[in-house]
């Protein structure tokens, strides 16, 4: 492993809500330019982990390391100026604003620094990449189909310009062609704007499919880690995750 | 005929107040759910610290922009100073604590200006137009058109700004907005200093007419609060269509019925109306979505 290849490293983080422990001593990797898979049942600790690292949640303990720098103690705002966008469950996009104001908000740093000029330029590559979006900039946001929010709340962050992308269930509650437009979209995303992504995902075989790696956790805990060929021709997650009897 | 006109601008007149009132309240609210008491207090500092800037000899128009933005410093405080501080308290206690901010401001000013009513003389002459059988103050039409300015304010600064924008994203989903590196921390003290200058701006246009108390602002912010529940508190258009109302009902109760009861009169219109829509006349659609 190339140190510098590594944009972000968690070790030992341990996250709880009460008494409840949502995450034990997790310790991950993502390098550059690569798709990881988080992969895991409902209630395991995947959202935990993004919005940890997002800063969203404040962990008990543990480090992360991103770019180089100890991120712990930042707010949510700072991370995401720092290029580290956490695309959340669920789309979240802001329903009454337009599928423009929600894009323009996506580069909301980046604007106000840089002005709208800087932003337009953004727009449009990710115009050409989601012409849906395009076709329906002035629609509002709510109206859109659930695989046309889904597809927003990602362009939404790709307009901050990630360095690393969380993407927290991206095909949730989507027909089954549609989620496989949406990943498939999501690999692209790397080839076209060599963005690296965190992608949280129940659905184990698509995700390794477009993944270079993943990591399994249960209980709040890493029990598995590898390349994707190697988690897909896993025996147990075979039998646990893929309905495989070997 | 006359009379039902001379009604009406009166009623136009003190509604225009209210519903600038009633913008305070919701600039306040839908970012951060407060709904703040003291919001009469803005209004009453309005016209009491231009009465001081006046009394000390400063000019008119330069006393008035001090006073915008020395009440607008204020308004910033309070959420600094108190409300942050209390993040993470429930709504009710929340608002329990504006009504000691507003006892505090109240009571500074009783021992600053004392209890008497202060005088500040109009924007522009004291003449009376006559329009027909009615009879208009300049300084009516000045409230009317200064309310008339803030609702063209807000809506470019909300609709049509990356700042307005971000403040919607806020009062829709504050988790959601913060992952987009926008501060719900920021917005709420951008939501105070801007709710304390409407205040202050409503207290500046009507200081002349109604003649400053220190203890003005608490008949100004109920009413202010009415209007704002009655447009649906979230809504900035029924904001100001419940100032309209509450400002009219007022007036012709008053007038055809008794001025002794024109309180009265507008509470158990505003009564009847929540009972029949208690969503308030524009409020299903906005409220906890983002609108104003």
């Amino acid at each position: 492993m190339k140190n510098e290849q590594v944009i972000l490293e968690t070790r030992d983080l341990s996250v709880s809500y009460g008494a409840i422990q949502a995450l034990r001593h997790v310790s991950m990797h993502v390098e550059k330019g690569e798709i990881v898979a988080l992969l895991g049942a409902n209630g395991a600790g995947k959202t935990t982990l993004l919005q940890t690292l997002s800063g969203l949640i404040t962990p008990d303990d543990g480090t992360i390391i991103y770019r180089g720098v100890e991120m712990i103690g930042q707010e949510a705002e700072e991370v995401a100026a720092k290029h580290l966008i956490h695309v959340p469950e669920h789309r979240q996009v802001f329903p009454t604003l337009s599928v423009l104001d929600n894009l323009t908000l996506g580069a909301y740093h980046h604007y106000r620094k840089t002005g709208a000029k800087a932003v337009e330029t953004e727009m449009e590559k990710v115009f050409s990449f989601f012409p849906i979006l395009k076709e329906r900039k002035e629609q509002l946001a709510g109206t859109l189909s659930g695989g046309q929010q889904q597809m927003l709340a990602i362009a939404r962050g790709v307009m901050a310009k990630p360095s690393l992308l969380l993407l927290d269930e991206p095909t949730l509650g989507l027909a089954p062609i549609i989620a496989q437009e949406v990943l498939g979209l999501v690999a692209d995303l790397r080839n076209e704007f060599e963005t690296t992504v965190l992608l949280v995902e129940q659905n184990v075989v698509s995700s390794l499919r477009i993944a270079d790696r993943g990591y399994v956790i249960s209980h709040g805990e890493i029990v598995k880690s590898g390349s994707a060929s190697e988690l897909r021709n896993d025996k147990e997650i075979k039998e646990a995750y893929l309905g495989q009897s070997v | 005929m006359g009379e039902f006109l001379q009604f009406s601008v009166t009623g136009l007149t003190i509604g225009s107040i209210y519903a600038i009132v009633a913008l305070g309240f919701v600039t306040i609210y839908s970012v951060t759910k407060v709904i703040n008491l003291a919001q009469g207090e803005f209004v009453m500092l309005g016209g009491m610290i231009m009465f001081t800037f006046l009394n000390i000899g400063i000019n008119y128009w330069i006393s008035f922009l001090l006073t915008l933005i020395l009440v607008m410093i204020i308004g910033w405080l309070v959420e600094w100073t108190i409300i942050r501080r209390a993040k993470g308290a429930d709504p009710i206690s929340l608002i329990i604590l504006t009504i000691g901010i507003a006892i505090f401001i109240r009571g500074v000013a009783s021992v600053v200006w004392g209890k008497g009513q202060v005088r500040i003389p109009a924007f522009s002459s004291n003449q009376s137009i006559n329009i027909g059988p009615a009879s208009i103050t300049p300084q009516s039409m000045w409230v009317v058109f200064i309310m008339l300015l803030v609702v063209i304010f807000l809506y470019i600064l909300i609709d049509k700004t990356i700042v307005g924008k971000a403040f919607q994203a806020c009062s829709a989903n504050p988790p959601a907005a913060r992952l987009m590196g926008i501060s719900p921390a920021r917005m709420s003290s951008f939501s105070f200093t801007l709710s304390a200058g409407l205040g202050a701006l409503a207290g500046l246009a009507v200081a002349p007419i109604l003649f400053p108390a220190y203890d003005m602002g608490v008949m100004l912010g109920i009413k202010g609060f009415s209007a704002a529940i009655l447009g649906g508190l979230g809504s900035a258009p029924g904001a100001v269509a419940g100032g309209l109302i509450i400002g009219f009902l007022e007036s012709y109760g008053a007038g055809y019925i008794s001025s002794g009861l024109k309180d009265a009169i507008a509470f158990t219109a505003i009564l009847l109306i929540l009972l029949i829509r208690p969503s308030g006349i524009l409020g299903e659609k906005n409220v906890g979505k983002g609108g104003l």
